[in-house]
């Protein structure tokens, strides 16, 4: 099955399986590794990236679905050597350990502050981010770093 | 993952058509349900139909006092749609961001789970199922445990939610999956009160003892007292038929003073 992606800005046809999933094709055909697979049970967020501008769990979405979409992923946040505002915060504020959460928990973070309507509060940042787990941070800095970021997107 | 072939269709002709001619065929909407059913094996189709690029079916529009959703409307769209405050809260409450921004409504019906949190909306405000065949009342459509009116291969293409006076949803999540323990929606409506009870039985139902009570007294204190019938309730790990019949009045109430207030 061909698959039109436009990723991180670039296009690509890929040439993949009827039940590939997304999060096949960014780790496998295309080589990003950044989006990581924790669960691949629609649970954990680990594979969270955005699909035509939304916070999406790519393992949870399948290839063919995502035709013709645009998709974002944690390598194509960056401008060059320059870290997106939510990276800047999350190395700031230790917002990680292992690393492992961390792509998925940056790409929902960035929806979540860019479609809230007001400056969002610790506890609308816990809620919006129920839908990706960490194992190692107790969450408390991830919650500071994306207060920290929102001042600066 | 599972083998199957995908099938994308451009219109609803095309999507019955590709149903059809399969022996073995399931629609896919948000995919929110079905991925995972397909990973574990609980769903083993031959061909999966897309109908996500179906043009219209996930438009929402408002007009003579009734609010159409479309059956491909996201969760985040229901929920950002202001007119029936309790059905667009409902909205924002399914799961997480992620699940919401893909999940539809049309999905959710059709999948008809016990903790699904939509079955209560569409039994409490009354609202009313149209498909690619008919015309189906939503009092009608829940038949039983992950089973629906819908024939096989039939395609919701939206819901119809009559504005209701005043409604409000109360539910108890469970704090992994934000599913619905017990989720009570409770509407005055131009057709009087309703009462719509999802997360505790096979499926969603209707409770006319807190609709009558209601009727002549919409307050909490009203439901005092009415015994809850859980003998036919779900019993998990999550929490027992008891338990459940108990929540039932819990949120029922909470519901009732948040509509009040
Ligand atoms: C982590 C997680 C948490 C969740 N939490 C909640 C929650 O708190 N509350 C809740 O209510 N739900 C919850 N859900 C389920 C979610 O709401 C699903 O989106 C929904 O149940 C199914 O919608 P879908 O569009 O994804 O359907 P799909 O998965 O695409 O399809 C589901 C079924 O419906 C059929 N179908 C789809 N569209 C149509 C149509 N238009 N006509 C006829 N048949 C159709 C398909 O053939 C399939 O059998 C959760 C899901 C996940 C993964
Ligand atoms: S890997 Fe997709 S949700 Fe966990
Ligand atoms: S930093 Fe290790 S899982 Fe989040």
């Amino acid at each position: 099955m061909k698959v039109d992606l436009t990723v991180n800005g670039s296009q690509h046809t890929v040439d993949v399986a009827d039940n590939a999933l997304l999060s096949d094709v960014l780790r496998e055909t295309l080589g990003l590794t950044g989006t990581h697979v924790g669960c691949d049970t629609s649970q954990c967020g680990a594979c969270t990236v955005h699909l035509d501008g939304r916070s999406v769990k790519a393992c949870t979405v399948l290839a063919g679905q995502a035709d013709g979409g645009d998709v974002t992923t944690i390598e194509g946040i960056a401008n060059g050597d320059d870290l997106h505002p939510m990276q800047v915060a999350f190395r700031a504020n230790h917002a990680l350990q292992c690393g492992f959460c961390t792509p998925g928990m940056i790409m929902s973070a960035i929806d979540l502050v860019q479609t809230a309507d007001s400056p969002l509060s610790a506890e609308e940042v816990r809620e919006g981010l129920e839908g990706n787990f960490c194992r190692c941070t107790g969450y408390h800095n991830i919650v500071k770093a994306v207060l920290d970021a929102q001042a600066n997107m | 993952m599972y083998t199957f072939n995908f099938r994308r269709a451009s219109n609803l002709e095309e999507a019955q058509q590709l149903h059809q001619s399969s022996s073995d065929a399931v629609y896919v909407s948000g995919g929110m349900t079905l991925i995972p059913s397909l990973k574990l094996r609980l769903a083993s189709p031959d061909d999966v139909v897309d109908l996500s690029r179906i043009d219209g079916l996930s438009a929402i529009s408002s007009a003579d006092g009734v609010l159409s959703v479309g059956a491909m409307a996201r969760h985040c769209d229901v929920a950002a749609t202001t007119d029936i405050p309790a059905l667009a809260a409902l909205a924002n409450r399914i799961g997480d961001a992620q699940v919401r921004n893909r999940g539809t409504i049309g999905g959710s019906l059709a999948n008809n789970d016990p903790a699904a949190d939509y079955p209560a909306a569409v039994l409490g405000l009354g609202a009313t199922i149209h498909t690619n065949r008919r015309t189906i009342a939503g009092d009608d459509f829940f038949v039983d445990l992950f089973e629906t009116a819908l024939d096989d291969g039939e395609i919701i293409m939206r819901v119809d939610f009559p504005t209701p006076k005043r409604a409000a949803y109360a539910k108890f999540a469970n704090q992994a999956s934000k599913y619905a323990v017990v989720g009570v929606m409770v509407a005055e409506t131009d057709s009087g009160v309703r009462v719509g009870v999802t997360g505790a039985g096979a499926c969603a139902f209707r409770l006319t003892s807190f609709e009558d009570a209601l009727s002549t007294n919409m307050s909490a204190s009203a439901l005092a007292g009415i015994d809850v019938d859980s003998s036919d309730f779900n019993s998990d790990l999550h929490a027992s038929a008891a338990y459940r019949g108990s929540l039932v009045t819990v949120m029922a109430k909470q519901a009732v003073e948040q509509l009040t207030a």
